[in-house]
């Protein structure tokens, strides 16, 4: 793109500056366009699954349902209570909003369609979500008063105990791949099993990997059957207890939006991200993004399905998941795939 | 023009974010303001072309040790009075601190102008070997030329763990844990009586 506005007769630095926020742009609209969609789908799914309607009046088939909810809350009195640190309380959920936003920066959505194509995108990824407590925290802390506060504490332990495992996760997709680039590690995907399924998934050192991403994406993104921070019968609301009108709308966004990057994750990482699920020519005449948008609202269909059928953890049984169960085994998971990978010779 | 703007910003925003995390009279703000400052000497790190470094620095100070700095701070009820009343006492300490931070600053520079070694440059040509990318030259250095080096760092956390994970074990015996295989292998038929009570009277179970 930068390219492209060269043309045009920009210098070399605002040809790229003109390029870069265009391409924010045509991330962060689209985003936030899906993230209102994605909340009408959650909640039409959960409806089906408890065999009710679900939003149904607001617009044909309740499909205008978000955009009613966002103008009620933006109508709504912005409320600060009076014993709040008033600073860090406003600061809180626009740092969750951004965070949710920034790690899309490096996902691949087709061959080269990417804003930053950097060869540290997985790690970029680990740092941007590992920012995403702090807007949890922060929100807690400053509301001056319990529930939040319990909700940020928890939250804070949740996200530090996933994101070890997680990160011995990545490391197994990454010495497959030989590169942090996500690019390339969807291209490492192409026909990876039997030269015709594209994806890690179908390996079979790699598929136990993928269920505990896939937990512990929830467990991160504070989803169901992990959402204790905002269980209601326990703490009210959560850490947004004290919050409303459009920064509780911040909040929800940003949750949303993590979702759909835990989804985008899962399907780069381990279904061949913008690659079709077979190494077939005919399956190319497709797009790769309309590939990557439906491994994507696949993943969410997941999620969602998790929310309706799961009941929620116990705390002391959260943590004994990712702890005991999910660092051991991964850990393992490491030795053994780096062990085939030497045995086998793939790194000469 | 815009590395040399973003520069300015991030050194600036550094040293700003640093000075505020002394000067903050509320802790809290201070671990927030400190994590500003890791933030943009991460940023510092993009520019001279060490990506991977930047990351880790986030991942590692931001993500992790920070956070339980702020959940310490956070649950601490702190008394400013009696905080400051220990500033006198603590003073020469302090300065004794500054005066090895300010000598060691020097000798680095030293060391840096009489061009024994050199830096990473604004514009990303940095001294990586040409061709490798970030990563690969770490490891490259981290598992060849300092394998033993970075075994023994290795072996010496090991070590350290383990101690303070025996510091700080204790068997519970007060406590009733839960044995999740033990539940999941429980049937039925070994839970639960099936009895048939005769009308009016009382049931042993």
């Amino acid at each position: 793109m930068t390219a492209f506005f060269q043309t045009l007769g920009m210098s070399h630095e605002w040809a790229w500056f003109v390029s870069t926020v265009c391409g924010i742009l045509l991330i962060a609209l689209p985003l936030m366009l899906a993230v209102a969609m994605i909340i009408y789908v959650d909640r039409k799914i959960w409806a089906a699954m408890a065999l009710r309607r679900g939003p149904n009046v607001v617009g044909p088939f309740g499909l205008l349902q978000s955009f009613a909810d966002g103008l009620k809350v933006f109508l709504q009195e912005t409320i600060i209570p009076s014993a709040s640190n008033k600073g860090l309380f406003l600061i809180a959920p626009v740092v969750t909003f951004t965070v949710a936003l920034l790690a899309w920066a490096v996902i691949p959505f087709n061959s080269g369609a990417v804003l930053a194509d950097i060869n540290v995108g997985l790690l970029y990824v680990l740092a941007i979500s590992s920012l995403g407590v702090y807007g949890t925290v922060m929100a807690g802390w400053a509301s001056n008063s319990k529930y939040p506060f319990f909700s940020a504490m928890r939250a804070s332990a949740q996200m530090i105990s996933y994101e070890v495992s997680i990160g011995f996760i990545l490391i197994c997709v990454v010495l497959w791949a030989g590169t942090f680039n996500l690019n390339g590690i969807v291209w490492a995907q192409k026909g990876h099993v039997f030269g015709i399924i594209n994806g890690f998934v179908a390996n079979p050192l790699l598929f136990p990997m993928w269920v505990m991403f896939l937990i512990s994406g929830m467990a991160e993104t504070q989803r169901a059957p992990f959402d204790l921070t905002e269980a209601e019968s326990e703490l009210v609301a959560g850490y947004q207890t004290e919050y409303s009108s459009m920064a509780f709308a911040a909040y929800w966004l940003g949750e949303y939006a993590n979702v759909l990057l835990m989804c985008a994750l899962n399907a780069t990482l381990f279904w061949g991200g913008w690659l079709p699920p077979l190494d077939i020519p005919v399956l190319y005449l497709v797009p790769g993004f309309i590939w990557f948008l439906l491994k994507v609202a696949f993943f969410f269909f997941v999620f969602s399905w998790v929310k309706a059928t799961v009941p929620r953890y116990r705390y002391d049984q959260l943590m004994r998941l990712g702890w005991k169960v999910f660092l051991p085994v991964s850990l393992l998971f490491v030795v053994l795939v780096s062990g085939y990978l030497m045995a086998t010779g793939h790194f000469q | 023009m815009i590395q040399i703007i973003a520069f300015y910003l991030f050194a600036a925003l550094t040293i700003a974010s640093a000075v505020a995390t002394i000067f903050s009279r509320n802790p809290v703000h201070s671990v927030l303001f400190l994590i500003l400052a890791f933030f943009n000497a991460a940023g510092l790190m993009v520019l001279v072309g060490a990506e991977f470094i930047a990351m880790l620095l986030i991942i590692v100070y931001v993500g992790a040790v920070a956070v339980l700095f702020l959940f310490v701070v956070m649950m601490l009820d702190i008394d400013f009075a009696e905080l400051r009343a220990g500033f006198v006492k603590n003073f020469p300490l302090g300065l004794l601190v500054a005066a090895v931070l300010v000598a060691e600053l020097l000798v680095g520079l030293g060391v840096l102008k009489s061009g024994a070694m050199t830096l990473g440059t604004p514009d990303g040509t940095a001294a990586i070997p040409v061709g490798a990318s970030n990563i690969e030259a770490i490891g490259a250095l981290m598992y060849g030329r300092y394998l033993f080096l970075f075994e023994a760092a290795g072996l010496i956390l090991l070590v350290a763990m383990i101690g303070a994970i025996v510091l700080t074990h204790r068997q519970r015996t007060d406590t009733r844990g839960q044995n999740i295989s033990k539940q999941i292998a429980r049937r039925p038929d070994e839970a639960t009586v099936n009895v048939k009570p005769e009308v009016g009277k009382g049931v042993q179970l």
